[in-house]
């Protein structure tokens, strides 16, 4: 059993090693590119594009909704597992909070990008409709990205107490800082109780807003008429789909940090079994999900569906269709039932595997809907018949991952990634059930 | 016992104060009330006015009661150009037995609205339903539909639907968002994905003609503008000169009939008839009713056909609708 020294030692943040030196230049060598890249947009307009008047949303949508879904993330472990106080959440939550708030926020600087008149932005308020999905998607992003905060920052305030003295004499100016946001924490009862009936209040509060969001997300895609978007299923599909996504992500990440913080102490092969099966969970509901929308039409589909469902099946898109199908979907499943399968590197691979069946399926599901409409595509040209992004998109969408990915690793440079205070109480109370039974 | 007992006189003292503001405040507003009902005009009686109601009663109201109220100015003829032209609702009616792809509307639409992109206003789709079933030319426009998916998705209301039945867009307002274009089932809208190139001189000299300086929504948004959507606007500007829209006269077969449905009439330029007759003899109908959409123009099938369907194939490009300069 570790002491509460040896603990805050451990889980205090460290400075980057040489490998995390080089990950975060790599990160913003990608986010350089991608700002150019998005200058350029900005002079010439979305003609750098590959969108076209009849693929008219590519990947800076499709990668809009695997933002959103990733940080449902934070909705599923931390409020879900702590309102049904699973015990074994406590060294994962942050990395859940940190990995949703850096989605959301990049989902909302994603949905930008795509604005061909970004100069024009306030008009969403000034002009705001309120029958029209994004002006709810302008109203539901900004409240997840506040309650993913508080959900992050208040059960931090502890830690950064302890991280406010632990610095103290080391570095007085980082330990000022440190003390600035811990808002005089000193851990007296009534504190205690003001800052658990908060966490308790967000915890609840993020469910709605957490189904509303990825709701809304849907919705967007379902209140047209095209086909292979106007369908009721979207909303519990996109749902699960999010839940799909967010474990997925959490695992890949949680991997990364476990090996580069050396932190195997503190996230066991215990947890990688758990989340295992949480994730085995999410893909069997997805693919319940995924039946009811593909399969289940194809029995009387239009001919417009039917249309769809053949390229989805078996034309243009059928290998990446089948990939996230099977890649995304039915390896996990299986690999994950195995016991063997929830060892942490079969996991991590599997992880990496749902992620990218998770970024592919937005494009599945934005792309070939759009070159499918009522009337035949005709009079425009050849190249408008297809999409597939171009420089511009893949280095703009590329910057905005390695921005949410630098979010996340500048994040852990400076919080604990694991709560100190929840871990060493957990601790004491350990030792102290000991004592008892024995 | 004693703290119980005060805190129930200061709740009953609460309520009886509560209560007691209640009746002083409903006591007045009921005098007032009454002070009215019971009002004996004062002075003289004789000072009374006789005034017909909107439901053709005469009464007899007290002169003093008669205030003079300013008229409005001209409320239903003015202009405005989110509200449209009064008492009109525009319907287009397309005859697709006379369309034989000469492609005229398609091009003095491109010149009058100096459309510079890749994807023309007006489209003449090469349609065959089925293998069976006879190929027929088929020009769109925008549809007009009285339950506009585009508008209802706007989220800055930079596109939205006129009384006189026009949608239309505000391009000076929309953030270019392009949700419109993903609702729109009949794919009608443009995007202006880089600056348009519309020519200093045909854009002057446009303004001159028309004597507006920024893009206007009632007139196709003439300048396009980067990053807007632009589409079929019905040419109100020409409508408001008591010209046809430009599609209408430019067809050298008459296809298209232009008019204003409550007035029950459409006219080719040629030949003026009566809308519903119309609609009646040659079957009109609309295009993806089962969406609800109400579009606004009618088609008549290619039945009785006076052109061949080959003699359109010459002009039928099937990846170009707009020209190009060299």
């Amino acid at each position: 059993m570790k002491t509460k020294e040896q603990i805050i030692n451990d889980l205090t943040p460290r400075k980057f090693n040489k490998l995390g030196v080089a990950w975060t230049t790599l990160l913003i060598i990608v986010i350089i590119a991608g700002i150019i890249a998005y200058i350029d947009q900005l002079i010439k307009g979305q003609i750098v594009t590959n969108m076209r008047d009849y693929a008219l949303w590519g990947i800076y949508i499709s990668n809009f909704v695997f933002f959103v879904a990733t940080s449902f993330v934070g909705t599923v472990i931390v409020a879900f597992l702590r309102l049904t106080h699973k015990e074994w959440r406590t060294p994962l939550v942050r990395i859940a909070e940190v990995i949703s708030l850096a989605c959301i926020i990049m989902a909302g600087i994603t949905i930008m990008i795509d604005m061909a008149r970004p100069d024009r932005l306030l008009n969403l308020f000034i002009h705001a409709r309120l029958q029209s999905p994004i002006t709810w998607d302008v109203i539901i992003i900004p409240t997840y990205i506040v309650l993913s905060f508080l959900l992050l920052y208040f059960p931090l305030i502890p830690d950064l107490a302890i991280l406010k003295n632990y610095y103290k004499k080391t570095k007085p100016k980082l330990s000022k800082w440190y003390g600035t946001f811990s808002l005089n924490w000193t851990g007296s009862t009534a504190q205690k109780a003001i800052q658990s009936k908060s966490i308790k209040i967000i915890a609840y509060l993020i469910i709605p807003v957490g189904f509303i969001l990825q709701t809304v997300d849907a919705w967007l895609f379902s209140t047209t008429y095209r086909i292979g978007w106007s369908s009721t299923n979207m909303g519990a599909y996109f749902i699960s789909g999010a839940f799909v996504a967010g474990v997925g992500a959490l695992i890949a990440v949680v991997y990364i940090i476990r090996k580069s913080y050396k932190l195997e102490d503190y996230i066991t092969d215990m947890h990688f079994d758990k989340m295992g099966r949480l994730l085995v969970l999410a893909c069997l509901i997805y693919l319940y999900f995924n039946i009811n929308e593909y399969l289940i039409p194809a029995f009387t589909a239009s001919v417009e569906e039917e249309a769809h469902l053949n390229l989805l099946f078996f034309g243009q898109y059928a290998p990446l269709f089948w990939f996230v199908i099977i890649g995304g979907l039915i390896i996990p499943i299986v690999v994950l039932m195995f016991k063997k399968g929830r060892k942490p590197l079969p996991m991590f691979i599997i992880a990496i595997l749902v992620v990218l069946g998770s970024w592919w399926k937005r494009y599945i599901i934005v792309t070939p809907t759009l070159l499918h409409p009522f009337l035949p595509i005709q009079g425009v040209p050849e190249s408008w018949h297809h999409y597939f992004p171009s420089i511009h998109e893949w280095l703009i969408t590329g910057a905005t991952l390695a921005m949410a990915l630098l979010i996340i690793t500048l994040l852990f440079r400076y919080l604990p990634i694991i709560p100190i205070q929840r871990t060493t109480d957990e601790h004491k109370l350990l030792r102290t059930n000991k004592i008892t039974e024995s | 016992m004693e703290s119980n007992n005060k805190s129930s006189r200061r709740k009953f003292l609460d309520k009886g104060l509560k209560l007691g503001i209640v009746t002083a405040i409903s006591g007045i507003g009921l005098s007032k009330i009454a002070s009215k009902l019971n009002a004996k005009p004062d002075g003289d009686s004789h000072d009374k006015m006789e005034l017909m109601t909107t439901d053709g009663t005469l009464i007899q109201v007290d002169s003093s009661e008669v205030m003079e109220m300013e008229h409005s100015s001209g409320h239903d003829k003015k202009y405005n150009v989110r509200e449209g032209l009064p008492n009109r609702k525009f319907v287009m009616v397309v005859d697709l037995a006379k369309c034989k792809n000469a492609l005229s509307c398609q091009s003095a639409c491109n010149k009058h609205h100096y459309i510079t992109g890749d994807n023309a206003w007006v489209k003449i789709y090469k349609m065959q339903e089925s293998k069976d079933t006879a190929p027929y030319w088929m020009p769109t426009t925008c549809q007009h539909c009285d339950q506009p998916a585009c508008v209802t998705v706007c989220p800055v209301d930079a596109t939205f639907k006129r009384r006189d039945g026009l949608v239309l867009i505000d391009n000076t307002r929309c953030i270019g968002c392009r949700f419109c274009m993903a609702a729109c089932p009949y794919s009608t809208r443009v995007f202006n994905w880089s600056e348009p190139d519309q020519g200093e001189i045909t854009l002057n000299m446009d303004m001159e003609q028309h004597g507006h300086m920024a893009s206007s929504p009632d007139h196709g948004g003439v300048p396009s503008v980067k990053g807007t959507v632009d589409k079929c606007d019905f040419c109100p500007h020409a409508v408001d000169n008591g010209e046809l829209p430009h599609c209408v006269t430019a067809c050298p077969n008459g296809v298209f009939y232009f008019g204003n449905k409550y007035e029950d009439t459409v006219t080719n330029g040629d030949e003026t008839l009566r809308l519903g007759k119309l609609l009646e003899d040659k079957a009109g109908y609309r295009l993806l009713e089962s969406l609800g959409t109400e579009p606004s123009v009618y088609y008549l099938p290619p039945t009785d056909r006076l052109v061949d369907f080959e003699d359109g194939l010459e002009n039928f490009t099937e990846f170009q609708s707009v020209e190009k300069p060299e």
